[in-house]
């Protein structure tokens, strides 16, 4: 039951993370393509947790935390370079 | 029983997943793109890691809470960081495939375009 859950979702977050790749090649403006970064990365957290419980292991938990406040400070950053020109002023 | 909840938290976050990645690649234009990823994903990833808490709550001894950090980081800054996109794309402009309210036409129009970058 829950090795087919677990296939399940696995199949679906990639495919998720196929469509994001596809809006950050093609994607018409610059900010589509920081959106698409931005969904890649909380898709990469939900692809680490898949992950932490199909091996059974915590030690992957780590890794999703660090992913998580790395992406939002790119984000920000990039957010911010679009917006004012500079990211710290 | 467990397994059951565990299997359909599984699903349905890998549903939300997905579903905020349909959004963002068949939606028309970017503020309507902003929508499907913010909002779904959260939902997805949230499920998904209850679904994690309560694998390892009851497979192991003890409760196990750690993943309520990624939970809570996730939460908070998923609205900020939407809400600096969409400045950001107000700031820069971007065509909307809604027209502008008529007041805020003939204001521009009246300013000159003072504000555009």
């Amino acid at each position: 039951m829950l090795k087919i859950a677990l296939a399940l979702a696995f199949a679906l977050v990639g495919g998720a993370i196929a469509l994001n790749l596809w809006r950050l090649i093609t994607g018409p403006s610059a900010l589509d393509r920081i959106l698409a970064l931005d969904t890649l990365y909380v898709n990469a957290i939900a692809l680490l947790v898949l992950l932490g419980i199909h091996l059974d292991s915590a030690l992957y938990f780590e890794a999703a935390l660090l992913i998580a406040m790395m992406g939002f400070v790119g984000t920000v950053a990039l957010c911010k370079y679009l917006l004012r020109g500079d990211i710290i002023e | 029983m467990a397994e059951y909840l565990l299997a359909a938290l599984i699903l349905s976050g890998g549903l939300f997943t997905f579903i905020g990645s349909l959004g963002l690649v068949r939606m028309p234009d970017f503020y309507t793109r902003l929508h499907g990823p913010t909002k779904a994903t959260t939902l997805g990833v949230g499920s998904l890691l209850i679904a994690s808490m309560l694998h390892f709550s009851t497979r192991e001894s003890g409760l196990s809470f750690h993943e309520v950090l990624v939970t809570l980081f996730l939460f908070i800054t998923a609205p900020v960081s939407a809400h600096l996109l969409s400045k950001a794309a107000l700031h820069l402009r971007l065509p909307s495939s809604v027209r502008l309210p008529r007041l805020v036409i003939e204001t521009e129009q009246n300013d000159g375009q003072v504000n555009r970058p």
